[in-house]
């Protein structure tokens, strides 16, 4: 399935080929630590175990403070 | 998933089970209260002054600490944002301008403090200058040293008795394992919910309500609860020993969770014992420096320290 995701700490949106189920093996394709991140679709926060479906929209925010 | 309490959508899986939007919200609350509460960090006489970045930890702990005096009858003669201006470029002026709003919003005055009308200097200037003769100066340490110094300085000037900050758990853990790596035993005597060694009254008493919140919860609470908080990093956020450290604390929590709650009850069961030990190595005497009166641990003090560094017949006097 393809999804868009949208990386708040680089700023940058992308499409993503993915042939996982849920957040959490989204986030471990991305190489991102699922407890520096808060996933988002349509505004509704997701859990890690959450499933995926093809053309979601996500937005991968950063829990890290900027300073 | 779902919410283990009832049938709604899960918004974060702790390890107690999983909670959605309001029962989350509940449970951290819950948590911040009983912080406050367990501590004693807010007693009914305190003039409250609470050091804030504009941040999502500085504008929660701000909008709880309302809520908590609301909750708890306690009516305060005084209760301020206080902001600190270090003078980063592209990184401060945007977190001030989500703090104004949000201090607009929660109706509660802000007070800004700028690095530069103290010292003369903004920190990008202090830094570019600093590094001219040691290419090893440390942006964050110079920081660190100048928010110190002013939010205590200015809390005090405005008659605060309590200041509250926003260091969250993961916060505490990276310090606690920084002091150990360093050993900095006497920093960690330091540290705690609440923090100092010394009771004086040139020192406002610093109190941290979001001890036992991660930094995950706390940047979900501020999400479910709609604060302004822009995504704004600092240019120099990398450069410090504690980011190393937060990625080795956060590759671990990943793997192993509970890690960073086990370094906090770990710390918090020896405190008492390194508080003593301690005392004993420390005068109990708080030095007032020489250069500008303000209390600290020599002579001279750390922030005086800086503008000795900072000064020569290039720099524009301070």
């Amino acid at each position: 399935m393809e999804l868009t995701v949208f990386v708040e700490r680089k700023n940058l949106r992308k499409k993503v080929k993915f042939s996982g189920k849920n957040v959490n093996e989204l986030l471990r394709q991305l190489k991102i630590n699922p407890e520096v991140v808060i996933v988002t679709r349509n505004n509704q926060v997701l859990t890690e175990e959450e499933i995926l479906n093809s053309k979601d929209k996500l937005e991968i925010l950063s829990v890290v403070s900027g300073g | 998933m779902n919410c283990s309490k009832c049938d709604k959508p899960a918004v974060i899986e702790l390890q107690h089970g999983a909670l959605c939007r309001s029962h989350f919200i509940r449970y951290f609350e819950d948590k911040v209260f009983s912080t406050i509460k367990k501590y004693h960090l807010i007693n009914p006489n305190d003039n409250i002054s609470v050091a804030c970045s504009g941040g999502k930890d500085s504008q929660t702990v701000l909008h709880l600490v309302k809520e908590y005096l609301l909750e708890e009858n306690i009516q305060t003669k005084l209760l301020f944002a206080l902001a600190i201006d270090e003078g980063i470029a592209g990184y401060r002026n945007k977190t001030l301008c989500d703090l104004k709003k949000f201090c607009q919003q929660e109706k509660v005055k802000l007070v800004t403090i700028s690095a530069q009308k103290e010292f003369g200097f903004t920190l990008d200037q202090a830094i570019k200058k600093l590094r001219k003769k040691d290419a090893t100066e440390k942006p964050c340490h110079i920081c660190g040293v100048w928010r110190r110094y002013l939010i205590n300085k200015y809390a005090r000037k405005h008659g605060a008795t309590k200041l509250i900050t926003g260091h969250n758990l993961d916060d505490e853990a990276q310090a606690v394992v920084m002091n150990i790596f360093k050993a900095n035993t006497a920093l960690m005597s330091h540290q705690g919910p609440i923090t100092g060694m010394h009771q004086n009254e040139l020192f406002v008493q610093r109190v941290k309500p979001l001890y036992f919140c991660t930094e995950k919860e706390t940047k979900l609470y501020s999400l479910l609860k709609g604060f302004p908080v822009g995504f704004v990093e600092c240019p120099y956020a990398q450069e410090g020993y504690r980011a190393h450290i937060r990625d080795m604390l956060n590759e671990f929590e990943s793997e192993y969770h509970g890690t960073k709650q086990g370094i906090i009850n770990s710390f918090l069961y020896i405190l008492p014992a390194v508080k003593e030990q301690e005392k004993r190595n420390i005068e109990d005497t708080i030095k007032l420096c020489v250069k500008c009166g303000e209390p600290g641990n020599q002579q001279v003090c750390q922030a005086c320290k800086i503008k000795e560094r900072l000064s020569n017949k290039d720099a524009k006097q301070i």
